[in-house]
């Protein structure tokens, strides 16, 4: 498409809205229009969007040929929720916001059409601001192995200059001397020149020592342990018949290094399915189910639900298992149908009649859903909504109210109202809201029931349940006529709008009655708080990311245990201002700091608390939590804030980050990734994740509701997040596990291999003669010794998978970086050269004295290079069998395989028919008894030391995974 | 690079069609032995180990003490120095030269007696000397006796363009001193020793990989028509051996001998075997004095090598090799040692380092 700035283009219902568009005007009343914000923000309600008054008549193509309006705004930018700029049309100017923009990605719904003037198109729309650049993805063994292989290569070239500078000096005082029978090449002019051409035939002869091999063998592992977690029953799910897939091969050992994972709360944590579960009305709960001994039944699967059958509307899905609410309701008990029909006016639920009787709600939060659905189904279902008025179906009778005022809900107020007019024409106000909240503002008569209803809040949300109090007030003609006036003139006013609100609702929000409480349930996905508790004790640190409110996403924190009330303080960040953030996140700091500095320091100069932090970070005992919101983490994630919120954040055992855009979750992934130095793991489900998903180290999916976006852009998927635990703690811990054991084995393998060449060099003039035979030096690695280690990079378990879950510090090894560092890679590097060295030497030492034992000679090159590749292939294969932890049939295949083919390959190249030219050296060799003598005295100087070095380790020293074991 | 794995699951029939098999296998349950190192099982192996190499190491002591070995270095020894001074110039090296060195042996050499000739200093390792051969040639294929391979360069023709035959340096830095032992009985008889200079080689390098180009009713000599000896030779390839019309031709065992490149630059070969037959050694060599006559051609000093004869005789595992009981012996006190300390720690510190604390 060729969609330009400036262009009006045409957009019908259900289609992806193509560019950043200025509403102008729509099919519906006032220019109203409805979309769909789902892969931008991932919230799946329905919102308004409304065109401006001058604009929303130009709904036909004539009218619109004519309009030249000049629009001017903001330079393209991230934010979702704001949008600054001005129309000039006809000599006016009008003021643009986020309200009058459809945004690119966008879906509209419940509209026929709508006109719009692209604002931004193509990369500058906010969606594409907002997707995160693909990396590519590497993991830090990835990283590790590339530094290391260029040391080896540095290594080698070492080995090259220095046999190179022995073959200058050799070739001046004895190869000079020795040209009698063996003259110089013609172009060999000077022993320098040899020791040139030396240098490059040894860094030809030493290649093996850079593990070439080790790349495709490698890969060849990570996909094998792909194919592991693809295959893994515990990671499907029945439900919705969804296996663990891995998307990539090449993250499989990162997996056993997360140190931080980032999670999106909805549809990740939970289920993104709320249910209205209790309530109490006028002083008395329901939703409890009591058996005849009036003792509380638990409510199961099999527990019958109430029967809503006499309500032709209701949501079929909706579960009630309490009798008596519905009996309440049928007789016609005022409390309880005030009750529902509060649930069913103050809301901004979209309703969505797709056929007759066929009712989808729209709404912002999935709690106000369920109210609403809950209200629906005990008789007064909300139907429909104009911006005047509100249908009710209430118990089978139509009523219509009209809507006077929404007072509408935010973080400081947490409360919303509505005023209405009903039917009777009396005004009325209903307001739910945060119970303390309401607690304030109820009438004196109500004390009572106030009582009684707190004792219920606090019983409900001791079950985990999320709690709202319901009140309502009668209005006086009269008195809602000033404050009408009132709110009429405050809403014009330019200074201090906000406040000036503010108190106007307060004004009309007090005096209230209570009705009761409700009491919801979040439903949390299967094993949540679990897993959580799991992973914490594995050391890795969970953040909450979520574009949620801040009260939502605490309550989800107390459910899945992130949040506790033992915990010292829950510091909530929620300045606006960066003054303010940097005020907030400084007392904290200083708060945990100070707390324990006063036990453990005393004073100390504020200059050195950053470079303390790291020790304090691990000494601090009492737990904390972080809540920040979006607006004051946009202030705090400034460069010169974010060192404090990152430092804070890291001594606090929770956070959670609301309100926040895909963005800002991608910078917080990008903040921890840039200055910890640790692996983050990102896990979501919804479009807006994907650019966190794609920032950190490893992004996982959740396939749940809301759509494959994630799923496509992430490493791996599956259908519920208690499944991460099994991928870190089972997959992503043996996939570590054998990585290193695989890579410290294939060091040692080719410094063992490859170094005995470097000895013989002292011996042989550095000529560069080999030690092998070229046959062994090109099946070495690639037959004689490959599968074995392969087999153990696939199969190899030192713990199996219910104690890798059973005991979570198993886990922090990997975190540390423990099992293949530099420290490592030099430890088996130095027992590859200390065995080529043994195997080089034992055999020197015994050949050059030894004869066969009917006399002839027997030191020759042939029969050396036999006893050495022989050695050298038993004693690969003996420390293979010592590390290798999980002995397979597969293993013993392998490893037993190896050593048949091996000998079958020597003897048949060395047989006397098959290869006349190549003398039968082994069996010649290999007959001999004193060749066997050696080869056992090589194998067992070469392996004890490992094997004493590991009983140490094990019995005397062990660590968490020996003690397991 | 990453690739999708999607979509790889097999099309199932049945309610779950994308559910993984339950196999050992794929779900990583694969029947397994788990060897782990406890103390009971590895301070036990490391005591087998150093009471096996320990009594190895004694026994192969005592077999070694058993043999009997005498090595001279004849470089320039007795009047052989006069022949080390004619060789040290090469435009001596027509000049036929032969010197005498005597010794004396105090104890029976008893069983098979071996005379080898031995080399130090001299480099047969060198990766352009080893490769200056052509087995093809040597094993007997027609085509290659008159067009050796390249790798024999510059040993490969001489300046008029005749093959050489064999070719290469190896071939042609052949040893080729010869010696004559001799014993000074008590009564003052010299009786020669004989020495079997046949069955010095292994049976497949005679058999299979030298062998001489076919003759069909040609003498040898007439086959080696058109080739020429390697530069340094006296002698053709094909009258090598003087007593043995079969020794000659690229089957002469001196020369195979030769052929087997030595592994490190100090080595010996065999020369000749004790002849058990005549009766005055059927025991072996007595003790008593010695001579050996030697036909002084190899010329040593210009890469200040040594030459050497030994007598020596061998047990099953080889010669009079010291080495392997000495580090047998080492290593199993070693091995006890370390199991020694081990246990000692393990009974200290590890017994109970294996419980669960937690």
């Amino acid at each position: 498409m060729n969609v330009r700035v400036g262009d009006i283009i045409k957009l019908e219902n259900n289609q992806f809205v193509a560019a950043d568009i200025l509403l102008l005007c729509s099919s519906e009343p006032y220019g109203l229009c409805y979309v769909e914000t789902a892969e931008l923000d991932g919230e799946t309600n329905l919102k308004v969007r409304q065109a401006l008054s001058m604009t929303s008549d130009l709904g036909d193509v004539s009218k619109l040929m004519d309009f030249d309006g000049e629009v001017i705004c903001e330079p393209p930018n991230n934010k979702l929720d704001k949008f600054t700029g001005t129309l000039h049309w006809r000599d006016n100017k009008y003021s643009l916001d986020n309200e009058k923009m459809l945004l690119r990605g966008c879906i509209l719904r419940n509209t026929e059409w709508c006109f719009g003037m692209v604002i931004f198109a193509g990369l500058q729309t906010k969606l594409m601001q907002n997707c995160g650049r693909t990396k590519f993805k590497r993991t830090s063994i990835d990283k590790l192995m590339n530094t290391l292989v260029l040391w080896i290569f540095a290594f080698l070239i070492c080995m090259g200059v220095i046999l190179a500078i022995g073959n200058t000096i050799w070739e001046t005082c004895v190869g000079r001397k020795f040209e009698l029978f063996l003259p110089w090449d013609e172009f060999q002019s000077s022993a320098v020149f040899s020791g040139f051409l030396t240098f490059w035939s040894y860094i030809i002869i030493l290649n093996t020592v850079v593990p070439i091999s080790l790349y495709v063998s490698v890969e060849v592992l990570r996909l094998g342990h792909s194919f592991f977690i693809n295959w893994d029953r515990k990671m499907y799910h029945n439900q919705s018949d969804m296996p663990a897939e891995a998307h990539t091969t090449t993250l499989n050992e990162e997996l056993g290094q997360v140190e931080f994972i980032f999670s999106d709360k909805t549809g990740t944590l939970t289920q993104n399915i709320m249910v209205f579960s209790k309530c109490s009305i006028n002083g008395q709960t329901y939703g409890d189910v009591y058996d005849e001994f009036n003792q509380k039944v638990e409510i199961t699967e099999k527990t019958t639900c109430v029967d809503f059958s006499f309500n032709p509307l209701c949501d079929k899905a909706f579960k009630f298992y309490d009798c008596s609410l519905v009996e309440a309701v049928k007789q016609q008990e005022s409390a309880a149908q005030d009750f529902f029909r509060l649930l069913a006016l103050c809301h901004t639920v979209m309703p969505e009649e797709k056929s007759e009787g066929n009712l989808v709600y729209q709404a912002q939060s999935p709690d106000e859903g369920a109210l609403v659905t809950a209200a629906r189904n005990f008789g007064f279902i909300f139907r429909a909504r104009t911006p005047e008025t509100i249908t009710l179906c209430e118990m089978g009778r139509a009523a219509t109210y009209e809507l006077l005022a929404i007072l509408d809900f935010n973080n400081v107020r947490k409360r919303m109202s509505v005023i209405v007019r009903n039917p009777q024409g009396q005004i009325k106000l209903y307001c739910k809201g945060a119970d303390t909240i309401i607690f304030d503002r109820l009438d004196p008569s109500s004390e009572d029931l106030m009582y009684a209803t707190s004792e219920h809040l606090s019983e409900f949300a001791g079950e985990g349940l999320r709690t709202l109090a319901l009140a309502h007030k009668d209005l006086s003609e009269e008195y809602y006529q000033v404050w009408q006036k009132k709110l009429h003139y405050v809403s014009t006013v330019i200074e201090n709008r906000e406040e000036q609100l503010a108190a106007l609702y307060e004004e009309i929000e007090q005096g209230m009655k209570l009705l009761g409480a409700t009491a919801i349930e979040d439903k949390l996905q299967e094993g949540v708080p679990e897993t959580i508790a799991c992973l914490n004790l594995a050391n890795i640190k969970i953040w909450v990311l979520t574009g949620d409110k801040l009260e939502t996403a605490m309550s989800i924190g107390y459910s899945c245990n992130m949040l506790r009330d033992d915990m010292d303080e829950v510091f909530v960040i929620s300045g606006l201002t960066q003054l303010e953030v940097q005020q907030q996140l400084r007392k904290a700091k200083e708060n945990i700091l100070g707390l324990n500095r006063v036990s453990s320091t005393g004073d100390v100069e504020k200059g050195d608390m950053s470079a303390e932090d790291s020790v304090f970070e691990e000494t601090i005992i009492s737990e904390y939590a972080l809540v920040i919101s979006g607006h004051s983490l946009a202030h705090a994630l400034e460069p010169q804030l974010e060192h404090t919120l990152l430092d804070l954040a890291c001594l606090c055992k929770t956070v959670i980050c609301c309100r926040v855009t895909p963005m800002q979750k991608a910078q917080v992934v990008e903040l921890v990734r840039r200055h910890k130095m640790a692996v983050t793991l990102a896990v979501g489900d919804g479009a807006n994740d994907v650019s966190m998903i794609k920032t950190a180290h490893i992004g996982v999916g959740i396939s749940g509701q809301e759509g494959m976006q994630a799923v496509l852009a992430s490493d791996y998927s599956f259908a519920q997040f208690r499944y991460l635990q099994r991928l870190l703690l089972v997959h992503g811990r043996w996939s570590y596990f054998r990585m290193c054991n695989f890579l410290a084995y294939f060091f040692y393998k080719n410094f063992a291999f490859t170094l005995v060449h470097f000895w013989y060099g002292f011996f042989c003039g550095f000529s560069a003669q080999t030690v092998y035979d070229q046959w062994f030096i090109t099946l070495f690695n690639i037959v004689y010794t490959s599968l074995p280690v392969l087999a153990m990079g696939l199969f190899d378990q030192d713990v199996n998978d219910q104690n890798s879950l059973r005991y979570p510090s198993l886990y922090k090894p990997g975190q540390q970086n423990l099992l293949f560092n530099k420290r490592q890679f030099f430890l088996c590097t130095l027992q590859g050269m200390v065995t080529s060295f043994l195997l080089f030497f034992i055999p020197y030492g015994a050949f050059s004295v030894t004869l066969k034992d009917d006399g002839s000679d027997f030191s020759d090159q042939q029969a050396f290079a036999v006893t050495i590749a022989t050695t050298l292939v038993i004693v690969v294969s003996v420390q293979i069998g010592l590390d290798t932890h999980y002995w397979t049939a597969v293993n013993h295949l392998f490893m037993w395989g190896s050593l048949i083919v091996y000998f079958a390959i020597l003897f048949a190249m060395q047989s006397d028919g098959l290869f006349g030219i190549f003398p039968s050296t082994a069996r010649n060799c290999l007959s001999e008894k004193s060749v066997w003598l050696v080869i056992l005295l090589t194998t067992v100087v070469c392996i004890l030391p490992g094997l004493v070095v590991s009983f140490l380790r094990v019995d005397l020293f062990p660590t968490l995974t020996d003690k397991v074991q | 690079p990453s690739f999708p794995l999607m979509g790889k699951t097999k099309d199932k029939s049945g309610p779950l069609p994308r559910r993984p098999d339950n196999s050992a296998f794929k779900q990583q349950r694969l029947p397994a032995w788990s060897p782990m190192l406890t103390a009971n099982t590895v301070l036990p192996f490391f005591y087998l180990l150093a009471v096996i190499c320990m009594l190895l190491g004694v026994w192969l002591l005592l077999l070694v003490q058993s043999t009997q070995e005498i090595k001279l270095d004849y470089t320039d020894l007795g009047n052989c120095d006069e022949c080390f001074n004619l060789r040290r110039n090469v435009s001596n090296a027509a000049q036929t030269c032969s010197c005498r060195v005597e010794f004396s042996i105090d104890k029976t050499f008893k069983g098979d007696v071996f005379f080898y000739y031995g080399l130090k200093n001299f480099h047969q390792n060198l990766r352009r000397y080893m490769d200056s051969r052509d087995d093809g040639q040597t094993v007997g294929w027609i085509k290659k006796l008159k067009n050796p391979s390249t790798y024999c360069e510059p040993f490969a023709k001489d300046e008029d363009g005749v093959p050489i035959a064999p070719c290469g340096a190896v071939a042609n830095s052949m040893f080729n001193d010869s010696f004559a032992l001799t014993y000074h009985s008590s009564s003052g008889h010299r009786v020669p020793v004989p020495l079997l200079r046949k069955g010095l080689t292994w049976y497949t390098d005679k058999n299979v990989k030298f062998r001489n180009p076919r003759t069909d009713n040609l003498t040898l000599a007439q086959v080696f028509e058109g080739t020429r000896q390697p530069l340094y030779w006296q002698k053709p390839v094909y009258s090598l051996d003087p007593h043995d019309p079969n020794n000659n031709g690229f089957i002469n065992e001196d020369l195979i001998v030769w052929m087997r490149e030595a592994a490190f630059p100090n080595f010996k070969k065999l020369y000749g075997i004790l002849n058990r037959a005549d009766a005055n050694f059927e025991k072996g060599l007595p003790k008593g004095n010695y001579s050996i006559n030697i036909t002084y051609n190899f010329p040593v000093q210009h890469f200040q090598g040594r030459k050497e004869v030994v007598l020596t005789t061998l047990t099953w595992f080889g010669g009079q090799n010291h080495f392997l009981p000495i580090a047998y012996l080492v290593t199993s006190s070693l091995i006890l040692l370390t199991a020694v300390v081990l246990t000692v720690a393990w009974w200290k510190f590890g017994k109970d380092g294996k419980n669960m604390k937690e």
